[in-house]
């Protein structure tokens, strides 16, 4: 059996009564006071989530940028240091290896912060296609990642707004960190890269300044909310960036792995294509439903804002309209559902 | 607003964690407080159809949390006379009153005689902590 890993917060979740789950090899808060709760202080207040299992490489060298440039999918031209960008690792035939964000550390050295359960792939795949001239580091252990999420997040820290996917050194009450305008949630807010001993002092410190608790439970409902796609759920090695609705991630004319398959798809219109849609009868839809037009759930969940079952799927070209009826296998049941717009939910000041 | 531990004596408890009171040649049935702390905030709640038949030890509707959903088990054979169409608009009812507001649906016995193997609460207290 394989023992779980813990993050330098574990003693807190535990502290303020977490329910603890394995999450690709570590052992996770899943939620504190409660889902509901969690996802509510984070649409509208500000909520923080312990992410210090997400992997974080470092690729640096005079030759680090071609390396990476050949390697995902976005342009890492249009970086600049502090700067960070979304970005896709990508295999031969154009399916997503890993979904990440880079960021631009110094003119040769990039951050890849990178999903927990793909660290060790991306770290083996973006090391075993090296060049000369840059060189790839697992740096995970060292560090702890914090994100605080939510329209209060920076009040609450006592920040100043910035533009989103940039970074800058910083401090919060005393503590050195990377401040990161990033996230999962759809709203405003940063996530904090602190070296792995001065967490739990951070983690004190962004709790004591009013920020809820909130797990991975959570975490979940609000991603899928905005649509934002999960890696082993809604994409994949199988999955190709252009039929998930990421086209706008890829440099199509720039040279990276899979890019002539991905510029064949987006010719040819992705055959079936990654859609959100809403429960418009009870009933909540799960990852492997199928859907009965053709097709299966990849996310699915209550949304709690909505008070509705919503979900992502693969469906044919044909049912990928907005307003289009589809129909969720649920269990032996078919329940209705339409076919919406992304994101799913919208913040109540974007109108 | 979740209901503080409680599995009052007048009730009868299945291994499942479902509760069921018995009345007569009645019975009303709901899950635990055991069973909703273990899912967390309910937000779905399937019931089974008017009149049909519940068979003891197999699943008659599901309850449903963000993160898990869950057959109920029932405790006891018979046939439906009642579902609670409050738990059905309001889940969380469910959370808030396991044993009161929050019951699930209301049976006809059709073997009465199944009372008798069910636990009394001291014993599903028993068996509770050994969860």
């Amino acid at each position: 059996m394989q023992t779980l890993l813990r993050t330098p917060l574990y003693e807190r979740h535990v502290a303020l009564g977490a329910r603890m789950v394995p999450f690709a090899g570590w052992e996770m808060p899943v939620q504190y006071e409660g889902v509901i709760p969690e996802h509510r202080a984070v649409r509208e207040d500000c909520g923080v989530f312990d992410v210090s299992h997400m992997g974080e490489l470092e690729v640096e060298g005079p030759k680090a940028h071609e390396h990476l440039q050949s390697l995902l999918s976005n342009d890492l031209d249009k970086v600049e240091v502090g700067g960070a960008q979304y970005t896709l690792l990508t295999n031969e035939t154009g399916g997503i290896v890993d979904d990440l964000i880079v960021y631009r550390l110094e003119p040769c050295r990039y951050l890849l912060v990178v999903n927990a359960s793909n660290r060790e792939a991306d770290f083996e795949w973006i090391r075993d296609r090296e060049i000369r001239g840059s060189d790839t580091r697992d740096a995970s252990d060292r560090y702890a990642l914090l994100a605080v999420q939510g329209p209060r997040s920076l009040e609450r820290l006592g920040l100043d707004d910035a533009p989103a996917f940039t970074w800058a050194m910083g401090e919060l009450d005393g503590i050195e960190c990377m401040i990161n305008r990033t996230g999962y949630t759809g709203e405003k807010g940063v996530e904090l890269m602190v070296m792995e001993e001065d967490a739990p002092g951070l983690w004190d410190a962004v709790v004591a300044r009013g920020a809820t608790p909130a797990g991975l439970g959570a975490r979940d409902t609000l991603r899928l909310e905005v649509c934002y796609p999960l890696h082993g759920n809604d994409i994949g090695p199988d999955t190709d960036a252009i039929s998930a609705g990421l086209g706008w991630t890829c440099a199509l004319d720039k040279d990276f792995t899979g890019v002539v398959e991905l510029r064949r798809v987006k010719a040819e219109g992705p055959a079936r294509k990654l859609v959100a849609f809403v429960m418009t009868e009870s009933g909540i839809p799960r990852q492997g439903m199928p859907i009965v037009e053709g097709g299966e759930v990849t996310s699915g969940s209550h949304s709690p804002m909505l008070d509705k079952g919503i979900g992502m799927g693969y469906v044919d070209a044909a049912y990928t309209e907005p307003g289009t009826n589809v129909t969720i296998d649920v269990r032996g049941r078919e329940r209705h559902a339409e076919v919406v717009k992304k994101p799913i939910y919208h913040h109540p000041e974007e109108g | 607003m979740a209901a503080a531990e409680s599995y009052p004596d007048e009730l009868r408890y299945h291994s499942e964690h479902d509760w069921a009171r018995v009345e007569g040649d009645e019975a009303t049935l709901g899950i635990t407080w055991y069973a909703q702390d273990a899912l967390g905030e309910l937000v779905h709640y399937e019931p089974p159809e008017d009149g049909s038949d519940l068979a003891r030890g197999a699943p008659y509707g599901e309850v449903e949390s963000v993160k898990a959903v869950s057959d109920v088990i029932a405790p006891l054979s018979g046939t439906i006379v009642a579902v609670n169409t409050k738990v059905v608009d309001e889940p969380e009812t469910v959370n808030a009153d396991p044993y009161g507001e929050g019951w699930l649906v209301r049976i006809k016995l059709s073997t009465p005689s199944e009372v008798e193997e069910l636990m009394d609460a001291e014993k599903y207290k028993a068996f509770v902590a050994e969860q």
